[in-house]
C-alpha cells in the first residue's frame, strides 16, 4: 500500500513516499515556535493522574508543553487544569510541586484564586479599583477541555478538538493496558510517589519517535543486557511472554498514535515470570488467570512502548510508566516520568517493581541512560548547515503494513506490521511524522479530524 | 584528663573518616570501581531521594521516601555492582567515552559514634560534595549537595577497615539538570 503524502509540508520536509524527514524539523527555531502554536496548543496532552490529587484542595503542578499548569481538585471535588499564571501580571500563582491548599495567592500583588479558579481576592478592590473590576472574567485561565480517562487526566487548550476518546481513536485499547489492573479490572492503576523530571539536550521528537516503537536500537542497550537487571536477574526484562507471542507494530493512521504490541497465542497463558520472588510470581500468575476471565480474548494483548501524539509515552508492561516529553526550546527536552503499580497489589509486589523501575528508567536507569546519549548527540550532530541538507531515513518496512491483521482469531485494526520474522520496521515513525505534518499544515480541527471527512464522503 | 582524651580521640576519628572519604573519591575519579565496591558493606543502602518544592512547614514532604517512593537511587550492593559491570562492558554508551570526574568532599562532620570515640565501631558522618563531570567535548555537569553516611568498622583492609553501610545523597536540585546519573556520588 502507498502512504498518504501530506501536502508536502514546507517543500517536502516530511516526505513519506520516499521515507525521509528533514533534520530542520528537529533543529530549526522557527519550526519549533510554530509547533507550540499548531501542535501543543491544539492537541490533547497528558497532565497527570487523579491518584496524585486524591482529596479536595490537593494539587499537582504539571505542564502542557511549555506552559506550567495546575492540576487540582476543588472543594466540590471537581478536577480542573489551570494555567499557572496570574491574570494581573503573569506571576506563577503556585511554585510548589504538589500539596493541598484552599487558595492560590499570587506573591506579586496578592490576587488570589480558589481551587475552582475563581478570582476571590484583589487587594484594594474597593479603593484602587472602585469595586469595578469584573472578577468573574479574571479567574485563572482554564483548559478548554479536560478528560478523566480511567484516572488519567488529559487536557487541551482547543475548544474545537474532538472529545478525548475520539482523539484516541482505536488507541483506547492500548491506553487501557496501561491504566487497567493486571487482572483486567478497569482503572486499577496508582501512581507511585515521586515524578522524575530531568533535562536532556535534544529535540522533544527524539524521545517521542523512540517510544513510538523503535524496535531497531538493540545495540544501544547491549551493555545493560550483559549486566542483567531484569526482574529475574538477567537481561533487561522477563521475556517469556514475548517469546511465545507475535510481535507487532500497530499504528492508528489518522491519529498519529502507535505502539509495539505482543499478541499471545489463543491457547496459552504467559509463561511464569519473576521466579526469583515467589510472592511476586504468584501475584502475576493469579492476575493472568483473572485477566483471561475478565477480558477473554482481549487478555491476549501484551503492551509495550507506545506513543500518544504528540508527546506522551506509554509503557504498559514492566517497567510500567508514562512519560511526557516537554519541549524546552528546540534543543532541550524536560522529561517527566510517572511510575505505575496496581493499587491493590501486595506491598511486596509494589516494592519489587519499584526497585526494578528505578534501575531501569530515568536518568539513573541503566537502560534509559544509553537512550539519552543517542538523542543528545543525534541532535547535536544535526544542527550544522551541511548536516541539515541530509534528511533522516525512514524507509524500513515501507509499504509492508496491512490493515486486516488477525492472529488466531484476534483482530488488530489499524496499520499493522508483524515483526516476528522481520524484527523491525519504521511504520510507527512514519505514522508519527505523517500526523506531525498534518498538524503543522491544518488551519483548524475541521481539517485535522480527517476521519470525520472520510466518513462524510462515504455517506 | 578523660575529657581531653575524648577530644583528641574525636579529632583523630574525624581525620580518619575524612581520609576515608578522600580515598573513596580518588577511587571513583580514577574509575577504580571494583576497589570502590570493596568499600561498601554487603547490606549497604544507597539512597538518593528526589526533592520537591514544598510549602514552609511541610519539610517532611520535601524528599521522596526510601523504600516506598520513586527516587533517583534506592538500591543495595547487588544493583551497584551491576552498574559497575555495565560500565566495564565498554559499550555503555552513556559512559563511553568515560566521564572526567572530580569528587570534592568537604565539611566533614561526625554526627554520632558507637560505642565511643576510643573504640569507634559505627560512625555517622555528614559532608558536602561537589562533583564536576566533564564528558566528550563540552558536556559539563556540576552536582552539589550533602551526604549522610553511616560507616561501619569491617574486617577488610580496603578502607582502613571502614565500610559504607548507609548513604543518603541529598542533591541540591529539583529538576535534574544532568541528562543522566552514570556515576557514583
Amino acid at each position: 500500500m502507498t502512504m498518504n503524502r501530506p501536502r508536502g509540508w514546507r517543500r517536502g520536509l516530511v516526505d513519506l513516499d520516499v521515507g525521509e524527514v528533514s533534520r530542520e524539523i528537529f533543529v530549526n527555531e522557527e519550526i519549533y515556535a510554530e509547533e507550540q502554536e499548531r501542535i501543543f496548543a491544539r492537541a490533547w496532552l497528558h497532565v497527570g493522574h487523579e491518584s496524585q490529587i486524591a482529596k479536595p484542595g490537593d494539587y499537582f503542578v504539571s505542564c502542557m508543553g511549555e506552559e506550567s499548569v495546575i492540576l487540582c481538585r476543588d472543594r466540590a471535588n471537581k478536577v480542573h487544569v489551570f494555567l499557572n499564571s496570574c491574570r494581573h501580571r503573569g506571576m506563577k500563582v503556585c511554585r510548589y510541586d504538589e500539596g493541598s491548599t484552599t487558595v492560590f495567592t499570587c506573591p506579586y500583588h496578592g490576587w488570589s484564586y480558589g481551587t475552582d479558579g475563581r478570582l476571590v481576592g484583589v487587594p484594594y478592590f474597593r479603593e484602587a479599583y472602585h469595586s469595578r473590576l469584573d472578577k468573574e472574567k479574571l479567574g485563572l485561565v482554564e483548559v478548554a477541555q479536560l478528560a478523566n480517562y480511567k484516572g488519567s487526566i488529559w487536557a487541551t487548550w482547543d475548544p474545537a478538538a474532538p472529545p478525548f476518546t475520539e482523539y484516541l481513536g482505536g488507541f483506547t485499547r492500548y491506553l487501557d493496558l496501561q491504566l487497567d489492573g493486571w487482572d483486567g479490572r478497569e482503572g486499577q492503576a496508582e501512581v507511585l510517589g515521586g515524578v522524575q523530571k530531568w533535562l536532556v539536550p535534544c529535540n522533544w521528537k527524539f524521545p517521542a519517535e523512540n517510544f513510538s516503537g523503535d524496535t531497531y536500537h538493540n545495540i544501544s542497550h547491549r551493555s545493560v543486557d550483559l549486566a542483567g537487571i531484569g526482574p529475574s536477574g538477567a537481561g533487561r526484562r522477563d521475556m517469556g511472554e514475548r517469546d511465545v507471542s507475535r510481535k507487532l507494530h500497530v499504528c492508528v493512521p489518522d491519529r498519529g498514535h502507535q505502539t509495539i504490541l505482543y499478541v499471545l497465542p489463543a491457547d496459552k497463558l504467559p509463561p511464569p515470570a519473576y521466579m526469583n520472588a515467589p510472592i511476586v510470581a504468584e501475584y502475576f500468575r493469579h492476575c493472568e488467570e483473572e485477566r483471561r476471565r475478565n477480558r477473554g480474548e482481549e487478555a491476549r494483548l501484551v503492551g509495550a512502548p507506545g506513543e500518544i501524539f504528540p508527546n506522551t509515552a506509554l509503557l504498559s508492561r514492566q517497567p510500567r510508566t508514562m512519560a511526557g516529553w516537554q519541549p524546552r526550546g528546540p534543543h532541550q527536552t524536560e522529561c517527566w516520568r510517572w511510575f505505575f503499580v496496581d493499587r491493590d497489589a501486595p506491598s511486596e509486589v509494589k516494592n519489587f517493581l519499584r526497585d526494578y523501575y528505578i534501575r531501569y528508567s530515568g536518568p539513573a536507569g541503566m537502560t534509559e541512560q544509553d537512550d539519552m546519549e543517542n538523542w543528545n548527540y543525534a541532535h547535536a550532530a544535526s544542527r550544522g548547515t551541511i548536516a541539515r541538507r541530509y534528511p533522516y531515513n525512514y524507509e524500513q518496512g515501507h509499504g509492508t503494513a496491512v490493515t486486516d491483521y488477525a492472529y488466531q482469531g484476534l483482530r488488530v485494526p489499524g496499520e499493522v506490521i508483524d515483526l516476528t520474522e522481520v524484527q523491525s520496521s519504521e511504520q510507527p515513525m512514519r505514522n508519527f511524522y505523517r500526523r506531525w505534518a498534518e498538524f503543522m499544515e491544518a488551519d483548524d480541527w475541521s481539517q485535522l479530524a480527517t476521519w470525520r471527512t472520510v466518513r462524510k464522503a462515504a455517506e | 584528663m578523660a575529657e581531653r582524651d575524648t577530644r583528641i580521640d574525636r579529632l583523630f576519628l574525624r581525620q580518619e573518616i575524612a581520609d576515608f572519604f578522600y580515598r573513596e573519591a580518588e577511587l571513583l575519579d580514577h574509575h577504580r570501581y571494583r576497589e570502590w565496591l570493596d568499600l561498601l558493606a554487603e547490606d549497604i543502602r544507597y539512597w538518593m531521594p528526589m526533592r520537591r518544592n514544598v510549602k514552609f512547614g511541610e519539610a517532611e514532604r520535601e524528599f521522596t521516601r526510601a523504600g516506598s517512593d520513586i527516587n533517583w537511587f534506592d538500591e543495595g550492593k547487588e544493583t551497584l555492582a551491576r552498574r559497575v559491570k555495565q560500565i566495564e562492558t565498554g559499550i555503555h554508551w552513556a559512559e563511553e567515552p568515560r566521564s572526567r570526574l572530580s569528587h570534592l568532599v568537604t565539611n566533614v562532620q561526625l554526627q554520632g559514634v558507637e560505642p565511643c570515640f576510643a573504640d569507634p565501631q559505627e560512625v555517622s558522618a555528614t559532608c558536602r560534595f561537589l562533583i564536576y563531570r566533564n564528558r566528550v567535548e563540552t558536556e559539563t555537569d556540576i552536582l552539589v549537595g550533602r551526604r549522610e553516611d553511616v560507616l561501619r568498622r569491617g574486617s577488610g583492609e580496603a578502607g582502613d577497615g571502614w565500610l559504607v553501610a548507609r548513604r543518603k545523597i541529598i542533591l541540591d536540585q529539583n529538576v535534574l539538570l544532568s541528562k543522566n546519573l552514570t556515576f557514583f556520588i
